[in-house]
């Protein structure tokens, strides 16, 4: 089992090295450049050329990957083109951010959507089972910054509750991050719990109709005894996966979300790097990216390989 | 607003006096009584004077965490906005574009206007202690000049040399003669700094504030600067400006009382504001217009004067003002040149929405293909939607449109100045001769339409060079009248500038150029009790 | 009792038939029905509901209702035809992966992480910038770009029943690749791959929309529910409704959809039991 997880790493590193590539051929073939985007309609032919030269821009592609590669491995992500801030200075307290509301967001999702998962796989067919699965589809079915502006209507404008900006500082205590962050972080728990939720529930009703449930069954055990017990750790593998490509999500995809409630985490640095196409932000941002979601991946692929006890052994 | 409203609103700024204000309400043709009524409310707002201290919290919207502090790569409201709060000009746009006094106390003309002097302030010291003198003016102008990244190089192109001819006194000579010279070092870029500066994530100058937090597309905090050489601004003790680019956000964080005062209220939610207790709007009319360039080089379709006469009667520029922009707003005479200018041609008709004139001009023309236009949100929030608009008012005549939506990304590199058919949007510029000039200009770089007419060229020759303003006046009239029919570009409407803010907020007066009174809100205004 | 090939069909799941019937003909039928063309100024902008504009009018003084019409064809007919390109596309890759094992499972893996390394979104949105935003460049792209997640789930599926005595047993007899992916692995994986598949093919909907938020998407004038969320979500804060007319059909198909796959699962789970 231990050579099997040995393997996992040795490829995730691999993956993160052929995901720096991948990074840095995509950031190349951007429409546009830097310096007509910074410039926007102040450019002339001779400014233009000036900031292309002043940037580094004119020197052959290979070259700047060998030298940006060598230098993010020692921790230096280079300098923003269009502010010249290091650019690790600048992800830095985004990074810190985008991780706090998806840890917040995932303490509060993954154990609701389990929970409400495997209440219904117990419940199957109950107005329970029936109300949370109506209830879930409806969350997913709307946009997400329709969910976001609804929150911010009620729970910020009228009633007062929560603020509608997240514009969280160095500062804040703990307390008031949680504030700040609450309606986001309920924004996206609406977004992520339907899907997590619907596969624990399907993925054990799919275990259920297995010969040894049955089995169970009639050794005489309750319901909810052979659901938890016996059904639940079998139908972990698709369930870990589901929850790892949602954290991903949490971390990765909240561009939008971050937009609706003003918050300074990394989508938003990205998404206006590629549109000023600042490409040190652009890469850096990708290599972190990519990063979280190759270690997500092999953290839900060893859980999958020692929640299955099939799989525990070496081939 | 009405013009006299706006000049009440000034005078509540202690923008005009109060002789001015009568004297050109009476202007506009305010009776006795209207007069009366006028002195009345004055005297009722006579208390509004501004108050030292608090701290004012803004929504703004149009930044980016590509930002920088560094003047020349200002291109949006969020990096006015927080910038002016630091860094200060020469000479400022006053009421009506009119050049102020800012850092230059006083200058003048040399006969022929092909030689400048400007007078320094004395006394002036920036955040870091050191004064300002005459050789920082120098260098702060010259980063905008030659090889150089800045936003301003066009403008700054007419300047052919800057000299240091007295410890506060500067001397710029000009390629050719121009009237209004002084206009053109009041573009936002043109920032003072120490001499030598070349490390902006430490920004000095000599503003009301210094820096007490940057964060990129997040977030511009300032304190007071207590050595701030003017007395009459910089009453805030502090300022903090939250960056939100999504227009309803920006909103809800108005009502839910996060920030005092946000820009660019969208026109659909502003009646909303107005109506809602507590809350201001502030409409200013400006130079804002959106163009649909035509691109008119030799052989391209738009060199046929009659399909673009067909398309300037074809559109529905009341429907654009009407839907998109909520009414806030005023039809464009397919010239760049707003109502408020003073060299505004108010001789012209509109040109009015009539299909059937479009037919017999498309028919006249020949033209038998589809028109194309490119458009895209990257230009400003509805460019889109415009596009869409024209699309239906031209197939009523006969024309066929396509809209092609392109993606915001690399719209300004890819899109613009390339495509034949483009939407895009000018900002004001202070004055009549520039706007013509940046945009329609004989090798202007950004003439989109690379407009071409040797009897345009000579008048906007003419008018560059006269001196006098009467005459720049009717030259300038001319100008107008010829683009109106002539020009290869639409200009179907002037936006106004919408700002909102909670009733606390003082000196938030309508401006000409961009939102929160010319960026200037920081500066400028204060905070009621 | 309604039945349907020889099932009784439970209320929930003939709620559901109806309302994607329903939306079937609408999107079929949509320049018929539609009392405006999708595109045609017919007022003024957030005109209230009357008689003649069922649903009012939008933010250009479009028709709301004719809108909706239109919508359902554009939005429905994409959906699907990404789902249903991502699917072949993920279950065909992930189930070789599975069975296939070593280098083969390695190598495609290995290129699904790297592509699922790479924020969806962002990457969506570089493509199109590059490829231009022709419908034919967005339905492969987003295809591919799910096709990577069905993948995945379609690989552990596999991975997890490839496990089982069963298979082993039929691997043991000497069955070929094909033979035990269509006959052990594919009726075994249905269920979570049919729950999976009603998800996905509403999630396309709310893709298109959160791209069209970035200025991609789909090309105006024509209507989608995702784009018309978005061109209508800044009157939220004047209690229009009009916002909720695309999003509720989106909602009220999404339900449809779900309502059947439940049923078609359930039929399955008994299914299995009875032959079990």
């Amino acid at each position: 089992m231990l050579r099997l997880v040995m393997l996992r790493l040795a490829f995730g590193a691999m993956t993160v090295l052929a995901a720096s590539v991948l990074i840095f051929a995509g950031t190349e073939l951007l429409p546009g450049d830097l310096a007509t985007a910074i410039l926007q309609n102040s450019a002339t032919p001779e400014n233009v050329a000036e900031m292309r030269a002043q940037l580094g821009l004119d020197r052959p592609a290979p070259v700047r990957y060998a030298e940006w590669i060598s230098h993010a491995a020692q921790g230096d992500l280079g300098i923003s083109l269009s502010n010249q801030h290091p650019v690790a200075e600048e992800l830095a307290p985004r990074l810190r951010n985008s991780f706090f509301l998806a840890a917040f967001a995932a303490c509060v999702s993954v154990p609701l959507a389990v929970l409400l998962g495997l209440l219904a796989a117990i419940y199957q067919n109950s107005w329970y089972d029936r109300a949370v699965n109506f209830i879930t589809l409806l969350t997913i079915s709307v946009p997400e910054y329709l969910v976001g502006y609804l929150l911010v209507k009620y729970l910020s404008v009228r009633w007062g509750l929560f603020p509608s900006l997240a514009n969280v500082a160095p500062e804040n205590t703990l307390l008031e991050r949680l504030d700040l962050t609450f309606l986001p972080m309920l924004t996206l728990v609406l977004v992520v719990v339907a899907h997590m939720m619907r596969m624990t529930r399907a993925s054990v009703l799919n275990i259920m109709a297995s010969p040894y449930i049955e089995m169970a069954f009639l050794k005489g055990l309750t319901k909810s005894r052979v659901v938890v017990r016996h059904a639940f750790p079998n139908a972990l593998a698709p369930i870990i996966s589901v929850i790892a490509l949602n954290l991903a999500y949490l971390i990765v995809g909240v561009v939008v979300v971050e937009a609706v409630f003003v918050y300074p985490g990394l989508g938003q640095l990205l998404v206006d790097a590629v549109a000023k196409h600042d490409l040190p932000v652009v890469q850096a941002c990708g290599l972190i990216f990519a990063c979280v979601f190759i270690l997500l991946n092999l953290l839900a692929d060893i859980m999958a390989i020692l929640s299955n006890p099939r799989l525990r052994r070496a081939r | 607003m009405s013009q006299i409203e706006y000049l009440q609103k000034l005078h509540r700024a202690g923008r005009i006096g109060r002789r001015e204000l009568l004297g050109r309400a009476a202007a506009l043709g305010a009776s006795a009584t209207a007069l009366s009524v006028i002195i009345a409310t004055e005297d009722a707002h006579a208390a509004e004077t501004p108050r030292r201290g608090g701290t004012m919290r803004l929504g703004i919207g149009g930044g980016s965490t590509t930002d920088s502090l560094d003047p020349a790569t200002w291109n949006d409201s969020v990096g006015t906005t927080g910038g002016f709060a630091f860094f200060e000009p020469l000479i400022e746009t006053g009421a009506g574009n009119a050049a102020q006094p800012g850092l230059a106390a006083s200058w003048e003309a040399k006969p022929g206007a092909t030689e400048w002097v400007f007078n320094l302030q004395k006394g002036v010291t920036f955040h870091n202690g050191k004064t300002f003198t005459a050789d920082d003016a120098v260098y702060s102008i010259n980063l905008h000049r030659g090889k150089t990244k800045s936003g301003a190089a066009g403008v700054f192109s007419a300047i052919m040399d800057v000299k240091k001819t007295g410890d506060n006194q500067i001397t710029i000579s000009l390629k050719a003669a121009d009237g209004e010279f002084p206009a053109v070092l009041t573009d936002y870029h043109c920032r003072m700094v120490p001499e030598g500066t070349t490390d902006f994530t430490k920004p000095v100058g000599t503003g009301a504030f210094t820096v007490a937090g940057y964060q990129p597309g997040v977030r511009v905090h300032g304190t007071r600067n207590p050595n701030y050489w003017r007395k009459d601004r910089g009453f805030l003790d502090a300022f903090d400006l939250t960056v939100i680019n999504d227009s309803t956000a920006r909103l809800n964080a108005l009502m839910s009382g996060q920030v005092d005062t946000i820009n660019r209220v969208d026109a659909k939610v502003a009646n909303l504001i107005k109506a809602k207790k507590g809350y201001e709007l502030v409409v200013s009319p400006g130079g804002w217009h959106t163009v649909v360039s035509l691109m008119q080089d030799k052989g391209a379709m738009f060199e046929n004067h009659d399909l673009r006469l067909a398309m300037k009667y074809g559109i529905d520029r009341e429907q654009v003002v009407k839907t998109l922009m909520g009414g806030y707003g005023s039809v464009g005479f397919d010239h760049p040149i707003p109502r408020g200018d003073a060299n505004f041609n108010t001789a012209l008709k509109p040109i009015a929405h009539d299909p059937d004139k479009a037919k017999f001009h498309l028919k006249k023309s020949g033209f038998a293909g589809t028109v194309t236009i490119q458009s895209s949100d990257a230009a400003f929030n509805g460019a889109v939607d415009m596009a869409t608009l024209f699309q239906g008012n031209l197939a009523k005549a006969g024309l066929k449109v396509d809209v092609k939506k392109e993606p915001a990304d690399g719209f300004w590199s890819n899109v613009w100045l390339k495509g034949a058919c483009v939407v895009s949007y000018w900002a004001g510029r202070t004055t009549a001769t520039q706007m013509l000039d940046v945009g329609y200009g004989p090798g202007a770089p950004w003439n989109e339409s690379h407009y071409q007419n040797p009897k345009f060229t000579a008048l906007l020759n003419a008018a560059r060079a006269e001196l006098d303003a009467g005459k720049r006046k009717s030259i300038l009239f001319e100008a107008q009248a010829l683009m109106s029919d002539d020009v290869a570009a639409l200009i179907p409407a002037f936006r106004n500038s919408l700002d909102a803010h909670n009733g606390k907020v003082g000196g938030l007066v309508p401006a000409s150029l961009s939102d929160m009174d010319n960026s200037a809100i920081t500066v400028r205004g204060w905070m009621k009790a | 009792m309604v039945k349907l090939f020889g099932q009784r069909v439970p209320l929930p799941a003939l709620i559901g038939l109806l309302i994607i019937v329903a939306n079937l003909l609408a999107a079929a039928f949509a320049p018929w029905i539609a009392p405006f063309p999708e595109a045609d100024v017919v007022g003024d902008a957030w005109a209230e509901a009357d008689a003649t504009y069922w649903l009012g009018l939008d933010n250009l003084g479009r028709d709301i209702f004719s809108r909706l019409l239109y919508g359902a064809r554009m939005s429905i007919g994409l959906s699907l035809l990404i789902t249903v390109l991502s699917f072949t596309i993920g279950v065909i890759g992930g189930f070789t992966a599975a069975i296939g094992k070593g280098w083969i499972d390695a190598a495609l893996s290995r290129f699904v992480d790297l592509i699922l390394a790479m924020p969806t979104l962002i990457f969506a949105f570089v493509v199109l910038s590059v490829m231009g935003t022709d419908l034919a460049v967005l339905v492969v792209t987003l295809a591919c770009l799910d096709s990577v997640k069905v993948f995945r789930l379609a690989r552990a599926l596999a991975v997890n029943i490839g496990a089982l005595e069963y298979v082993e047993v039929a691997r043991v007899r000497g069955e070929g690749l094909w033979w035990v992916i269509t006959r052990e692995i594919l009726p075994n994986a249905l269920a979570p791959l049919i729950a999976e598949f009603g998800l996905r093919f509403t999630f396309a909907f709310l893709f298109v929309a959160a791209l069209s938020f970035l200025g991609l998407g789909v090309q105006p004038p024509a209507a989608d529910w995702g784009s018309m969320v978005r061109d209508y979500r800044d009157v939220i804060a004047l209690d229009s409704p009009a916002p909720f007319y695309p999003a509720g059909a989106i909602a009220l198909l999404t339900i449809g959809v779900n309502f059947v796959v439940d049923w078609l699962l359930a039929l399955h789970a008994r299914g299995y039991g009875e032959g079990a």
